[in-house]
């Protein structure tokens, strides 16, 4: 979300604190919001299972409710091995995805293709699609998602989120 | 009761003379790329190997001729298993197709197909399977670089 702002000096304090406390407002209901997208191809899918029912329970963030549609999710949690032949898959799930949008790579498979480097695995899904958050482990227990999810929760309430134009 | 299984099919059908190869348990019968289909159809047909279970080939790059392709057959009746290795070469790595035998050659000999470059000769649909259209080389050949890419979508550049 790099949206170029009018420089200081033509913006009012008024205006400046209203959009200040505008993206504090719509960042704290926004991180408690996510509607996850899981995109689950892998072993890391047991893991994604474990943290999001009951023990763990990812609803105590607000990411409960999967949707399977990418239209209605703002979560893109990438769970397991991306191979090449399904990139352009991830691709167009990501394009279908509407703004405001995050992407989790979930375990070492998506962050960096882990210990597959062969004609098979995409080395990451950074290289096709851009990532907020990574969260490393082959696969990561599940307090490590939940920290991964509250890190992106911290991320979320700390940008601006533009709502009526670029500079509101 | 195998062993007596094995003996007979040995007799029968093995080219080379000498005891059989039992490995693991499994009958090996090494032969020849021209003897391939009416051997499967001998075992097929008077042993009872209902069961193909599956194709593969060995790359050997320093030998000649170069691949092991390795064929897989399983008796439900007689519960015994006989394995296959027939021998191809680089410039003509052909052999017969078990398709009009078996149907599930269909898929593993397209298998095959794509990660070793071996030909079913009779095979009607050699498409790419794991694979993708495109995609060039056979990965699982060992002169096959072990981290050559051919990626479907264009990477971010720069990678974020």
């Amino acid at each position: 979300m790099t949206t170029t702002r009018k420089p200081v000096s033509e913006r009012s304090a008024a205006f400046e604190y209203l959009t200040t406390k505008k993206d504090e407002l719509v960042g704290w209901a926004r991180k408690f919001s996510l509607f996850p997208y899981p995109f689950v191809t892998a072993c890391c899918g047991m893991e994604f299972m474990s943290v999001s029912s009951t023990p763990y329970d990812t609803d105590r963030f607000g990411a409960a409710l999967p949707r399977f549609t990418p239209r209605q999710s703002d979560l893109l949690m990438v769970v397991g091995t991306i191979s090449h032949k399904q990139a352009p898959v991830l691709k167009r799930v990501y394009e279908q995805m509407c703004e405001p949008k995050w992407v989790m790579a979930f375990g070492v498979c998506a962050t960096s293709g882990g210990f597959y480097q062969n004609y098979a695995a995409l080395p990451g899904i950074d290289k096709i699609i851009p990532v907020d958050i990574y969260i490393p482990g082959c696969p990561p227990r599940p307090e490590m998602v939940i920290d991964g999810i509250m890190r992106l929760q911290e991320r979320i309430a700390g940008q601006r989120h533009p709502i009526i134009n670029q500079d509101f | 009761m195998s062993a007596a299984v094995f003996a007979r099919i040995h007799q029968a059908l093995a080219v080379a003379a000498g005891e059989p190869v039992i490995a693991h348990g499994i009958l090996v019968l090494q032969i020849e790329p021209a003897a391939l289909a009416s051997t499967v159809r001998a075992l097929k047909e008077q042993f009872g190997f209902d069961m193909f279970l599956d194709v593969t080939a060995v790359d050997w790059p320093d030998r000649i001729p170069r691949f092991d392709v390795v064929h897989h057959f399983y008796s439900t009746t007689a519960h015994v298993r006989v394995r296959l290795k027939t021998r191809v070469g680089i410039d003509d790595p052909v052999v017969d197709s078990l398709v009009p035998l078996y149907g599930a050659a269909r898929y593993m000999e397209r298998e095959c197909h794509e990660m070793y470059g071996i030909v079913f000769r009779g095979n009607p649909d050699l498409r790419p399977l794991l694979l993708y259209e495109g995609f060039v080389g056979h990965p699982l050949r060992k002169d096959y670089p072990k981290q050559r890419e051919q990626p479907l979508v264009p990477y971010r550049d720069p990678p974020q």
